[in-house]
């Protein structure tokens, strides 16, 4: 695990980019959760999560494998409506709406709330139908497809590499190139919010700086969250980190994943106030 | 996180150290040989039914010429004047062919989108398994359907106002009787192949087309159906042979005439009806009818191997390395 060597290589990671004014609370919040709880059939996944996410601010979900923060995420776009036996209860609010709500569709959830996955998945058509597919969906109307397919991978810093062979299939491209596909395709139907399921845990360290790089340009357009394993990531990119861990019921050894802190990064990262974060982001627990 | 190592005593080398086999591993041996040999008579088995049909075959045409088997003169092989035109029962089993995918294409990829996109979980516990008895059961009962069921229901509600040909009532036995079952005894064929295909394209690409908000109709035609396309095509292709194969039912239901038609409510002979009939009736050894089977065989051989050469060809072009 890429996670476990760059904790052990040193001391805890410290936020470098240059500071940005963070407000101690999210001044407009995109989404607020109240008591979120989110089971799979009898395990009880994530319990008890309350948080507010920041209008075009980088909100990192760090923690231990099995804390939820995944499930978390998949949550704020109802991708957990794919898994038949996952249950949701507890308040999510996206701009103030219910997203649980009786008449939420979830289609139109997702036309606004974009997802990156950990695992580049473009489809097995050109990088320019990749592109041009959520547009397509969606309905969007379009004047240009060639230019709003050339804007796209320019916002996504991948047209240079890509301008010559546009007809052809995605899976030429290197894995982080599919990966910035994927965040173009993704941006391509100008969602509200970009949610990032560990996108770089599949890359070499030049690629996932690349893509780090692309994610701090579009912070300025989007509200990204992203899930990741790596702290040093987290601390570079974000702005606000949650730290969620495996918590164990005492009596009936049940496991259930939850928040111990949410911050901002700086803060999480030079002087938290739980212990198990402190523990965690120096390398001692976790 | 302490790293503790143990020290480890390294495995002893004792003189005489020796890397030779301990044993001659004939066990071994025995059933590689025994494996190979299952994997060539399949081999032999081909090769040996091309001979055994080559050879009657070429006798036919010293006996008939090319220029009349390929022709459109009279099916009439043991009457007089006899007649050697083979378009009519090629023809036979072309529309045959036709009518059955007609049904079984649309309704196999439809049958295995619904099953891989649509249906819960329990009504794909309920529905496969139910597809996969319709895939056994045999076919002398699928004839007897279209005789018994299938034929009377269509006589009944033929659409007479049709103009011309198409609106004649038709007989006891015409294609479309048979066609219509031998297309629905096919899409379990291409149902589970397909579904098969869709389900093995990776979960990644329908999670992406869901991300990007599509309707699940739209990760179905999109995303799932071009991505599983070779295995579709693949599903397709089993489907037309086992209609250009099929006997019983065609030999029940389709009739016993050799007529140069494509029209739904005529009756018709098709190749393997005509081997399946003449075969089981009297027939001499040696005499130009007993070449004529073979030669029938033969054709039908050729056309099977045509279209799975292009089906390998179309599986190859469609085929996603999802890498």
């Amino acid at each position: 695990m890429t996670d476990q060597a760059t904790r052990a290589a040193g001391p805890a990671p410290s936020p470098q980019r240059a500071a940005r004014d963070v407000p101690d609370v999210p001044k407009e919040p995109v989404f607020t959760t109240q008591d979120l709880n989110i089971h799979y059939g009898s395990f009880h996944a994530v319990t008890d999560v309350s948080m507010e996410f920041g209008k075009n601010e980088i909100t990192a979900l760090i923690g231990p494998s099995g804390c939820g923060k995944s499930t978390v995420l998949r949550c704020l776009n109802r991708m957990n409506d794919l898994i038949p036996a996952a249950r949701v209860s507890g308040e999510v609010r996206y701009h103030g709406i219910e997203l649980y709500g009786p008449k939420i569709d979830p289609i139109e959830v997702r036309r606004r709330i974009g997802m990156v996955f950990q695992k580049a998945n473009p489809f097995p058509k050109s990088i320019y139908d990749n592109i041009a597919y959520g547009p397509r969906v969606t309905g969007m109307k379009v004047d240009n497809m060639d230019d709003l397919v050339e804007q796209t991978l320019r916002r996504a810093a991948l047209w240079d590499e890509v301008k010559d062979k546009l007809k052809q299939n995605a899976y030429g491209l290197s894995g982080g190139q599919q990966q910035r596909l994927c965040i173009a395709r993704a941006i391509a139907t100008n969602p509200d919010v970009v949610l990032m399921d560990e996108p770089c845990s599949a890359l070499d360290p030049i690629a996932t700086l690349r893509i780090e790089e692309l994610m701090a340009e579009l912070r300025e357009l989007y509200t990204i969250i992203i899930v990741t394993h790596n702290m040093q990531q987290a601390a570079r990119v974000s702005d606000r980190t949650a730290f969620f861990t495996v918590k164990v019921n005492e009596t009936t050894g049940d496991r259930t994943g939850g928040l111990v802190e949410y911050d901002r990064t700086t803060k999480i990262f030079e002087n938290p106030s739980d212990q198990r974060t402190e523990g965690y982001i120096s390398g001692r627990f976790g | 996180m302490t790293i503790v190592s143990a020290p480890i005593e390294p495995p002893s080398v004792e003189p005489p150290l020796s890397l030779e086999p301990s044993s001659r591993r004939l066990g071994e041996k025995a059933i590689v040989a025994l494996l190979f040999a299952a994997a060539a008579l399949a081999v032999l088995i081909t090769v040996g039914i091309v001979l055994a049909i080559a050879g009657p075959t070429v006798e036919f045409f010293r006996q008939i010429p090319f220029s009349r088997f390929f022709s459109t003169e009279p099916w009439a092989p043991n009457f007089v004047p006899d007649g050697f035109g083979v378009y009519s029962i090629l023809a036979g089993t072309a529309s045959i062919v036709l009518y059955s995918c007609m049904i079984a294409l649309p309704a196999g990829l439809g049958a295995a989108i619904y099953l891989n996109e649509y249906a819960s979980h329990r009504a794909r516990k309920i529905l496969k398994p139910v597809l996969e008895v319709l895939e056994g059961i045999p076919t002398v009962v699928y004839g007897l359907f279209a005789l018994a069921f299938v034929a009377p229901l269509l006589q009944q509600i033929w659409p007479t106002f049709l103009p011309g040909k198409l609106g004649d009532p038709p007989g006891f036995q015409f294609v479309l009787s048979a066609g219509v079952v031998l297309g629905i005894m096919i899409i379990p064929t291409v149902a589970s192949v397909s579904q098969d295909a869709m389900s093995a394209i990776p979960g990644g690409l329908r999670e992406a087309a869901y991300g990007l908000g599509s309707t699940k109709m739209q990760v179905a035609t999109k995303v799932v159906v071009p991505s599983a396309f070779s295995g579709i095509v693949a599903s397709f292709v089993l489907g037309l042979s086992r209609a250009v194969g099929e006997t019983m039912v065609v030999l029940m239901a389709a009739g016993a005439i050799a007529n140069l038609t494509l029209w739904p409510n005529d009756p018709v002979l098709t190749m393997t009806a005509f081997i399946g009939r003449t075969a089981t009736g009297d027939v001499g050894f040696g005499t130009t009818t007993y070449y004529t089977l073979f030669a029938v065989a033969a054709l039908l051989f050729v056309i099977t191997l045509v279209i799975n050469t292009i089906s390998i060809a179309l599986v190859r072009k469609f085929r996603e390395v999802y890498e």
